[in-house]
């Protein structure tokens, strides 16, 4: 068995039953001489890792010699740019890592160099492809030279997203062959050809690997990396490069084309595991990890091997010899797929069971136990005890000692009746205490405030405090432009930018103002202030939020100002460092923290303070600490109202 | 050898250390193994799953009902993730109250050693010391040894040792 480890057993066992049955036909012999995704002899001697699913693309990105990798930081994506950062003495060839400023950014990097002739991949969570989709809907008409991947993470569920979209549905729209890998090894393993699929037709190609596969371990063998030998060469050819409308209906006519032609690559074709023969006229079709749900749910119940079941690799452009063979042989076809009814809708087969009929649940992760319902119902078979109904548990907070929760406590204590904006971080958490109000998307919370102020001040000069909460990467990331818009606007509002130096929820990548890049190479650091004062922005403070007094006379300040003649935006900076950063802890005093028993259980510190490491004992009706968890900042202690909380220096 | 497991707790607490450590053990082994992991949001103290199937699978989640063991290292998600536990699976809870599955404050011990976070490996050798995961003791200390960082090194050995040597004697 050692052998197969590093590309899935299931790819295996269907190489198997491939040799041993192969009789379909067009599609059985394309299947049969295909070997994607199969590693090359994998030996006992190989180097074998445990890696993440984001891990293994990394070093696949390493392997298949990609020369320019670029991302934005943003889960379930984060670890792939991470691992190719770790990985990248591996590289026998110069390879750029750049955490760029945003993913149209990274998409334009990645692009440019493709267009030279080197390999490069731009790396990017699934709204992060709508940040990006500009460049990624042109570039499939234009084309690219060198190898090009976008590598998108969906997040069926979702489990940290704002949506739960579909990256292969977005492909579809922009006429974008994606490929769809059902785990780890296997999501390494399509690197290298689909580099080769893009430099055969000259097509930027999407790797869309989902949560369950980025943060999902498996043994994954290790190879070397490929020398390329290629020098930046960039052919200049405006009629593509730069095509204005009169190139665009050929060019558009030759992406038709290749996409036809690439439907029909042998080796990107639907794999059959072939059953034995007992269920004419009944397939099973699955993509992405919820085939492997479904191999695994197949055994469990004693039915490996019983129905014919494909593989979907290559979602769009579907295969149009899959379509008829699915036309022709079947009657009844099971289609599981996430997210949306993608390879259903290019099935159009009348005899589908799928999420258009809403026999599949449309929305939400397809975990193994609801495949096993809809199975269960398909097959008609035993159908399995409702699953137990789903408890949330505990619900994610601020971390104790956070600089976010002061600045929230402070926010919300002068402006009870204020309007927050807020935005996508781990600052979103701020709605446990009542200081967000609205969350969106990248850098929206400062148009929102804006659009906010606009509606309100039609209808008298008494417009409530706006304030807006930003985090350091997302201001860079798309909140420049929505503040000098907000500036020229005359916008009245108060835009708070919560700087903790870090990208703080994707585990801490370096942001613009602090003179680090990828890996921790040094290089120039943009400051914060000269860059809101270069928006039109007049009124600008900087503070630390873990000194509340003066960050709340700060807002009062503020509110004064946008509320004068003369006034416009107020900034205020909240400046301190994540505490997740060890060497923020270790610079900062700690104290012991108690509670006295003259608390009266008000429950504002854990409440509308809600720090986790504060905690109501509902027997002697007084909030306890526990000290597991409490870094002894000392912010909670201003927030009693009976000074029940006391700190004293540890010794 | 097919073997499904699954370590429950909430962010911060090491669910992913002992994740890696339990799975590593089968690499080593040259056994294929397949986990899956909460990142993200979730991981600022919200509850968090962690699972882990060894042998021959494809999938790296575990359906209702089929876990084999589940290393609960905080015990308020119990009834959150009870249901994927077989009927005869076990269940190794950090826990000051009584109740169902193998219980012990492995806070306390952990605490004792110097940092309440070394639970984790508490409650692994507990699992290893009572062959609930068929792994030896050597083997996990090779583990462990592979991915702790240095200075932690000890440490986690120590802690891990406290659950081999732990002895229930109100086990239910």
């Amino acid at each position: 068995m050692i052998k197969t480890i590093g590309f899935s057993l299931r790819t295996l066992r269907f190489l198997r039953l491939c040799v041993k049955k192969d009789s379909l036909g067009v599609l059985g012999a394309l299947v049969a001489e295909k070997n994607i995704g199969v590693s090359k002899g994998i030996s006992m001697n190989d180097n074998i890792q445990l890696l993440m699913g984001n891990e293994a693309i990394g070093q696949g990105l390493i392997e298949a010699g990609c020369q320019i990798a670029t991302a934005y930081p943003g889960t379930p994506s984060t670890e792939i740019l991470q691992a190719v950062i770790d990985r990248q003495e591996q590289a026998k060839e110069p390879l750029h890592i750049e955490w760029s400023v945003n993913e149209k950014i990274a998409f334009e990097v990645a692009l440019a160099a493709s267009y030279s002739g080197k390999r490069s991949a731009a790396v990017m969570k699934q709204v992060g492809l709508n940040v990006a989709a500009d460049p990624f809907m042109r570039t499939a008409y234009l084309g690219v030279k060198g190898g090009m991947l976008t590598i998108v993470a969906d997040d069926p569920g979702p489990h940290s997203s704002q949506n739960e979209q579909d990256t292969r549905l977005f492909c579809l729209q922009g006429r974008v062959p994606v490929i769809d890998p059902a785990g780890p090894a296997e999501a390494k393993a399509l690197i290298q050809p689909a580099f080769e699929l893009s430099e055969k037709y000259e097509m930027n190609i999407v790797l869309r690997p989902t949560t369950r596969i980025c943060h999902s371990r498996q043994n994954v063998a290790i190879e070397p990396s490929t020398i390329l030998k290629r020098q930046a060469d960039f052919r200049k050819d405006p009629t593509r490069w730069a095509a204005t409308p009169a190139f665009l209906p050929a060019l558009h006519r030759s992406l038709n084309a290749k996409l036809e032609q690439i439907a029909d690559e042998k080796s990107w074709q639907p794999r059959l595991s072939q059953g034995n023969g007992s269920h004419p006229g009944t397939a099973l079709v699955a993509s992405g990890v919820v085939y492997s749900h479904l191999v695994d749910l197949l055994e469990e119940l004693g039915l490996t091997a019983t129905f014919d079941l494909y593989q979907v690799l290559m979602p769009y452009p579907l295969s149009p010899a899959f379509i008829s063979i699915m036309r022709n042989n079947y009657e009844r076809v099971l289609v599981l797929e996430e997210t949306y009814p993608v390879i259903e809708l290019q099935l159009a087969h009348p005899g589908v069971v799928g999420k258009q009929g809403g026999r599949i649940p449309r929305e939400g992760e397809l975990t193994p136990d609801v495949i096993h319902q809809v199975l269960a119902a398909f097959l008609q078979l035993e159908s399995p005890a409702e699953p137990a109904v789903e408890r949330r548990g505990q619900r994610p907070s601020l971390c104790p000692g956070c600089p976010h929760r002061a600045a929230f406590y402070s926010i919300k204590k002068c402006f009870p009746q204020g309007i927050f904006p807020s935005d996508i971080g781990c600052y979103t958490l701020g709605m446990n205490l009542g200081a967000v109000n609205t969350v969106h998307c990248m850098g929206a919370c400062i148009s929102q405030g804006a659009g906010f102020y606009q509606s309100y001040s039609q209808d008298g000069d008494d417009f409530p405090t706006i304030v807006v909460t930003i985090g350091d990467s997302t201001f860079f990331h798309a909140g420049i432009p929505a503040l000098i818009n907000a500036v020229i606007q005359q916008t009245r509002i108060i835009v708070v930018i919560l700087d903790n130096a870090t990208t703080a929820m994707t585990g801490g990548q370096p942001v613009p103002h602090m003179g680090v890049a990828a890996g921790g190479r040094a290089t120039k650091a943009i400051a914060m202030e000269p860059l809101v004062r270069a928006c039109g922005v007049e009124f600008l403070e900087t503070c630390d939020p873990y000194d509340s007094p003066q960050l709340e006379e700060l807002l009062i300040k503020a509110d004064s100002y946008i509320r004068r003649p003369a006034g416009g935006v107020a900034v205020i900076i909240s400046r301190h460092g994540c505490i997740m950063d060890p060497q923020v802890r270790k610079s900062q005093p700690s104290r012991k923290i108690s509670i006295l028993d003259h608390c009266i259980g008000c429950e504002k510190c854990t409440g509308a303070f809600e720090c986790p490491a504060l905690s109501m004992d509902r027997d002697r009706k007084i909030a306890v600490v526990d000290q597991d968890r409490c870094i002894g900042c000392g912010t909670c202690v201003p927030v009693c109202p009976v000074a029940a909380i006391v700190q004293e220096p540890l010794s | 050898m097919k073997q499904q497991i699954i370590v429950s707790g909430i962010g911060g607490q090491g669910v992913l250390f002992v994740t890696r450590v339990i799975a590593q053990m089968a690499v080593n082994r040259a056994i294929p193994v397949l986990t899956s992991e909460t990142h993200g949001m979730a991981q600022r103290g919200g509850t968090v799953l962690s699972t882990i199937k060894i042998g021959p699978f494809s999938s790296p989640l575990i359906r209702t009902g089929q876990a084999d063991l589940g290393l609960l290292l905080w015990d308020k998600n119990l009834p959150v993730h009870q249901s994927l536990l077989k009927e005869t699976g076990t269940w190794i809870i950090n826990s000051t109250e009584p109740g169902d599955g193998i219980r012990l404050d492995a806070a306390e011990i952990a605490r004792n050693l110097g940092n309440a976070v070394l639970l984790n490996l508490v409650l692994l050798g507990v699992a290893i010391q009572r062959k609930k995961i068929a792994f030896s003791v050597d083997e996990c200390r090779t583990a462990i040894t592979q991915l702790a960082p240095q200075k932690f090194l000890a440490q986690n050995l120590a802690a891990l040792r406290m659950g081999l040597e732990y002895e229930q004697l109100d086990e239910q």
